[in-house]
């Protein structure tokens, strides 16, 4: 059962931007996940001290390989040993699939409502979202797909190569907020996500679209609001904060 | 303390407890009347405890202590859950 911690193994790690990097992990007996879901991960130092944290999935469905994606946290007390030191055949303790409500499921068949889906990261908020969006390409969904995703620059886009392919598919579209630096050719300025950027970048409430919100809590904070002003319904509106500034 | 999470995060702890998803479950403040999914909770985290405050008046909902031994569950602010059966 979920309860139970079981250990993982190291098998691919790649950088994503310069302060994070994605970690594969071939877990024995591991499930398959739903998209959006995460698990719990344990560090435990030679005195026995432990350390335990969250982290979501990139990756969804059947198979035992997972992949996380984790960014440094300066004062983080995980994040740093995981970036830094971690290297290929690493083990480490881990518990899952966690948590059922921030989760995409494809539509069973083509006879279901296929609600459009709103996807808005914020910085490594990415990683569930990526989840989705994989999981969306893995069936060839056509349900309409949007994604708004907020970076401080273009080198802190995660996944870029893989978000770039999917955008190609005619059901996934991928719209940028570019916080302090915006790559060269960009029509608009840098900065924070806006009621008018919300506006026009984001599924209008009017489709109904179900909307997955991820990233720093002040991000997700005043994303969410905003899309209760623009008249999403409080309760279309998911939300999964990780703390920070 | 630094700002909170979401309830989602009490996926892990709580499952050391319970053999359904909790954050799935729909929770009356006891404060408030408040009726929302666990997920959406805010969840303050201190090492070793969970500090769980409803989402809508900020009253204290549930909090977890995981000592070396033995896991405390206080459910001071709860009027009641309502957790999806199996299978549903």
């Amino acid at each position: 059962m979920t309860g139970d911690w079981t250990v993982g193994t190291v098998t691919a790690i790649a950088p994503q931007t310069p302060t994070s990097r994605s970690i594969d992990l071939e877990v024995p007996g591991w499930p398959g996940n739903l998209a959006g879901q995460h698990l719990d991960l344990r560090l435990t130092a030679p005195d026995g001290y432990t350390a335990t944290r969250s982290y979501s999935i990139a990756t969804a469905g059947a198979g035992t390989r997972v992949q996380l994606a984790v960014d440094r946290l300066p004062d983080g007390e995980v994040s740093p040993y995981l970036v830094d030191e971690l290297i290929v055949g690493d083990q480490l303790e881990v518990r899952g699939p966690l948590g059922g409500w921030f989760v995409w499921r494809p539509p069973a068949d083509d006879r279901s409502p296929a609600e459009p889906v709103q996807l808005i990261g914020g910085g490594s908020g990415i990683v569930p979202l990526m989840a989705m969006a994989r999981a969306h390409a893995a069936v060839a969904s056509t349900v309409p797909f949007r994604l708004l995703y907020s970076v401080r620059a273009p080198e802190d886009v995660f996944f870029a190569a893989e978000l770039a392919e999917l955008a190609r598919s005619p059901h996934f579209d991928i719209d940028w907020v570019y916080t302090r630096t915006a790559p060269e050719g960009w029509s608009g300025s840098p900065g924070r996500v806006t009621r008018e950027r919300l506006a026009e970048a984001v599924v209008p409430a009017a489709l109904d679209p179900a909307v997955f919100v991820c990233g720093p809590t002040g991000f997700v904070e005043t994303v969410a609001d905003l899309l209760v002003e623009l008249g999403h319904p409080a309760a279309r509106v998911k939300t999964e904060r990780f703390g920070g500034a | 303390m630094t700002s909170h999470v979401d309830g989602n995060a009490l996926a892990g702890p709580l499952s050391e407890l319970f053999s359904a998803d909790m954050t799935c479950a729909s929770c009356r403040c006891a404060s408030c009347g408040d009726v929302a999914d666990l997920a959406e909770a805010m969840v303050y985290q201190k090492p070793n405890t969970y500090i769980v405050r409803c989402h809508r008046c900020g009253a204290m909902l549930l909090t977890i202590i995981q000592g070396s031994h033995r896991t405390r569950l206080e459910l001071s602010g709860v009027a009641a859950l309502s957790v999806p059966r199996p299978g549903t």
